[in-house]
């Protein structure tokens, strides 16, 4: 089992890739260290400011929607975070944040307020969301297979690095 | 067990027959990076430890964010992806060559049947030729680079059945948005959209390009066009063989089912700040515009500028509007040439801009001033989007891009077009 353990950041629907980390700053560095100052930085210019390590970003519908950058997730990963629990994430983005090593978790997000605590516990058999500051509790499932390997390799380089390739049983035409 | 068009692609990638839910390793048949996403790639692929492409001839690389190049930083980040392709032995589509989307299908690299990935996402534009197209990010780049193969969630389908013939002043891009519209988030996330219906046979290549390439503001993992006259006759010119193309199963099993009738239509326009703040142009009739944008990956081909040039052939652009013109690859803007509309355009005040993405997403010259309204042909309008977070972007066709230049607002473009139009 994984813990993971922080307080929550609160956003609504369709938070696309460009609010995470604007294209104009990408366009000058790739450095993750300075990127990470301008997170969100369109729709809450103090938000960068605010995050801590081990915090958890929760958000409404479709989570990273838009441009399929992967620096969307590779920055909130550079910024600590760990977990991004949404109604809904879009593909690429969830594809991104499991091949970075940031958890993408699928979960009503409704009871969880700003400021709340929260303790999430990651079982292969599934995910469970403790709300510490309401006292609540949120089952969510897990990924599977490959899925969940990658994420525990830490991402997809990881993995590919440590195994060479992706497991065997593909028809190669 | 019958199989949509999406599970029969990714069944003859696998060993085994897959349906939808399964999380499958499929090989691939070609993998684009841009100048937006090659970079991040080529460090996360040095990063594997593998010293090898996988097999160079299925990837591609295409500098076209950023054209022409702005910086020192970004001058560097080309150099680095000129070298990797230099190296590596894999093609690469310099500056000014076009936007990524456009080159695979024009210069003949899309195969009906194939599975194509980009890592930018618009991919899904190849649905057009009854292909696989979808997004992906920079790790799983560097992973198809390594090993010529991909994770992949084997998605539901969605069929869109699409009846009835347009109205001439109804383009592609309007029945786009007004599904984009319609279907929400909800429908088609994490989906396949699969089209049918007597409608495509009004649609030629152009506009099926243009319908794909907007679906991923749906959530769509991928929009896929039947194969039938109109693909084989534009797959002709490049004398390819050795595709499949595929068809559904009868009896394939769909998530849903979701009718459009298209004869009624009007022309459609995304308002600030989401692609699905769609309103009917007429709704809208009178907001000024300052700047109109003809061009991207979603109407920057022939047809979308000669549709703009019908109006501005025999109307003066308004004073003080900024138009600017940016045809999608080389190839175009040499048709567009020698047809005389860049001459054209340029007389009637526009800004002929280098074939690439131009100003859609912030990444080259045109960035917006505050408080401006742009009207764009472009697929998305988030807030930012062109590079500055105080202008308004709408959306809309080629030719509700070209009656806003002419009158200084947003214009039903029905008015200004003759009846041979
Ligand atoms: S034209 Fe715009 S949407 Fe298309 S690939 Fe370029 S930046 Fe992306």
């Amino acid at each position: 089992m994984t813990t993971f353990e922080g307080c929550a950041h609160k956003f609504e629907d369709d938070i696309n890739t460009d609010y995470i980390i604007s294209s104009r700053r990408k366009r000058d560095t790739l450095d993750l260290n300075i990127l990470k100052n301008y997170i969100m930085e369109d729709i809450d210019p103090e938000f960068a400011g605010k995050l801590q390590p081990g915090d958890i970003l929760t958000a409404g519908y479709n989570f990273g929607c838009g441009s399929a950058m992967e620096v969307a997730a590779l920055v909130l990963k550079a910024a600590g975070i760990k977990v991004v629990v949404a109604k809904s994430f879009a593909r690429t983005f969830y594809r991104n944040a499991i091949n970075s090593g940031l958890l993408p978790i699928e979960a009503d997000t409704d009871d969880i307020d700003a400021n709340d605590r929260l303790r999430i516990n990651l079982k292969n058999t599934g995910i469970i969301i403790h709300n510490l500051t309401k006292n609540t509790m949120v089952r969510a499932s897990a990924p599977g297979g490959v899925i969940l390997e990658i994420f525990r390799a830490g991402g997809l380089v990881n993995y590919i690095r440590d195994a060479g390739n992706f497991p065997p049983g593909v028809s190669e035409k | 067990m019958n199989r949509t068009i999406v599970e029969k692609i990714i069944s003859n990638h696998c060993d085994h027959p897959v349906s939808a839910g399964e999380v499958v390793i499929p090989f691939i048949d070609l993998a684009m990076a841009t100048d937006g996403s090659g970079p991040l790639s080529i460090e996360l692929f040095q990063q594997m430890q593998i010293n090898e492409l996988r097999d160079p001839e299925k990837i591609i690389m295409v500098l076209d964010h950023y054209v022409p190049c702005p910086n020192d930083k970004v001058a560097r980040l080309h150099d680095m992806m000129r070298q990797f392709c230099k190296k590596t032995d894999c093609k690469l589509f310099d500056l000014g060559e076009g936007i990524g989307h456009q080159l695979l299908p024009e210069k003949g690299y899309i195969k009906p049947g194939s599975i194509v990935l980009g890592a930018d996402s618009h991919s899904c534009t190849y649905g057009a030729l009854n292909a696989l197209g979808t997004g992906i990010g920079s790790s799983d780049f560097a992973a198809v680079m390594a090993t010529g193969k991909l994770w992949l969630k084997v998605p539901v389908s969605v069929k869109i059945e699409l009846k009835g013939r347009p109205a001439k002043t109804v383009t592609a891009k309007d029945l786009a948005l007004y599904m984009v519209g319609k279907l929400g988030n909800e429908a088609a996330n994490y989906a396949s959209l699969e089209f049918c219906g007597d409608t495509l046979s009004t649609l030629d290549m152009d506009d099926r390009l243009t319908v794909c390439n907007m679906m991923v503001e749906t959530g769509a993992k991928c929009a896929i066009m039947p194969f039938d006259q109109i693909t084989e006759n534009f797959l002709s010119q490049f004398h390819s063989t050795g595709f499949q193309p595929v068809d559904p199963d009868p009896g394939a099993d769909y998530d849903k089912i979701i009718e459009f009738e298209v004869h009624n239509m009007v022309p459609q326009i995304a308002a600030p700040h989401q692609v699905d703040n769609i309103f009917a142009v007429s709704e809208l009739e009178g907001t000024p515009i300052d700047m109109v944008i003809i061009g991207t990956c979603t109407n920057g081909r022939l047809k979308d500028l000669l549709q703009a040039a019908s109006l501005l052939r025999e109307h003066q652009k308004a004073p003080g509007v900024e138009l600017l013109v940016v045809p999608a690859s080389r190839q175009i803007y040499s048709q567009a040439a020698q047809q005389g509309i860049l001459e054209l355009f340029s007389q009637n005040g526009a800004m002929i801009l280098p074939p690439g993405c131009g100003p859609c997403c912030g990444s080259s010259a045109g960035i917006p001033g505050d408080g401006k309204n742009v009207l764009s042909t472009a697929n998305r309008n988030f807030l930012g989007r062109m590079g500055n977070v105080n202008a308004n972007i709408y959306l809309g066709s080629p030719l509700t891009a070209a009656a806003a230049a002419i009158t200084g607002k947003i214009t039903d473009p029905g008015e200004w077009l003759h009846d041979d139009f």
